[in-house]
């Protein structure tokens, strides 16, 4: 896949940045305001997806082997599961929230609802950037 | 506000018709991109942000693979029409009739709009009720990862099992020519 014009990648360039971090603020606020891990993940990948489509498939790397995406899903996976878990262990049910509810409306409230939030993301994120590499790399025919 | 979404719904079936006759698969993937964003702007008005963020987000992302795909590939539309459609237009028509008939009928047994029969969950969804429940702020949160907590472990594996399929079908590696 090649890459697009350079009106495409400066415009990229400068808004990359602010759509991952608008991904990250999703995730982070997601027991606070609308979104949580898997609109908050998505945007995240799609921040990936952007700078990918932009400067094409052959800039930069998208080997599947040699990307950390497989990793930081199944670890979103195995933590969110290790989470409910430990709220069967700390306490009494599975998915017990274990830790202090804190004050409503603060950053660091709810429990073990933000941690959720943020394996569910990187979950998600790392699930919809290995698929879109995983498609970006596939060479149909003799096309290099 | 009815008014609004009446015609936002009709907007949809008309553009999902059209997409269906289109003679070009790139113009159908546009007039599915306007489905798609339609429901965006209708999920806004009922107020449900959370699911108009998902949807607006998932909806580009399968505009861009779908046009992706039909720049690669080709976007001639290669449906073989069967040579007599009258009696397959007869049938859906008849399905379509008796459908509308069936909604009419059921419809007419719901609670008013905004009013749900459920109240199961609401004496823990209220203001006074949720600092002591889940102390979230969001409804939708407290809902999804505390009192549905083992559907969202569920949505997680699936997503992740579909993950593992996707790799399964396009891996190099050990591939028979």
């Amino acid at each position: 896949m090649r890459g697009m014009t350079s009106i495409v990648k400066t415009v990229t360039r400068a808004f990359e940045g602010i759509i991952f971090l608008f991904g990250v603020y999703v995730v982070l606020h997601g027991h606070l305001t609308p979104g949580g891990g898997f609109g908050g993940g998505v945007v995240i990948g799609a921040a990936f997806v952007l700078h990918i489509l932009a400067n094409g498939s052959r800039e930069v790397e998208t080997d599947v082997r040699k990307s950390r995406s497989a990793l930081v899903e199944s670890f979103g996976t195995f933590a969110f599961w290790t989470l409910a878990i430990v709220g069967l262990i700390g306490g009494t049910v599975y998915f017990y929230n274990f830790i202090s509810k804190g004050t409503l409306f603060r950053l660091l409230s709810a429990g073990f609802l933000p941690l959720a939030n943020i394996v569910i993301g990187a979950e998600v994120a790392g699930a919809i950037v290995l698929v879109f590499i995983t498609l970006a790399s596939l060479k149909i025919g003799g096309e290099k | 506000m009815l008014i609004i979404l009446c015609g936002l719904i009709v907007l949809m079936i008309l553009g999902a018709f059209v997409a269906l006759e289109a003679a070009s698969l790139l113009s159908s993937a546009v007039l599915l991109g306007i489905i798609g964003f339609s429901l965006t702007a209708i999920f806004l008005i009922l107020q449900a942000p959370d699911l108009a963020i998902v949807q607006i987000v998932v909806e580009t992302l399968s505009l861009v693979i779908f046009i992706t795909a039909i720049l690669k590939t080709t976007s001639e539309d290669a449906t073989v029409r069967a040579r007599a459609r009258l009696p397959f237009l007869v049938i859906a028509a008849a399905f379509v009739v008796l459908f509308m008939v069936a909604v009419y009928w059921a419809l007419g047994s719901m609670p008013p709009f905004g009013q749900p029969s459920l109240r199961m969950a609401w004496p823990y969804l209220t203001p006074e009720a949720l600092p002591r429940t889940t102390g979230a702020a969001n409804f939708v949160t407290a809902v999804v990862l505390d009192f549905r907590g083992y559907d969202t472990l569920g949505e997680a594996a699936v997503l992740f099992t579909a993950v593992m399929g996707v790799l399964a079908v396009l891996r190099k590696i050990g591939r028979k020519h």
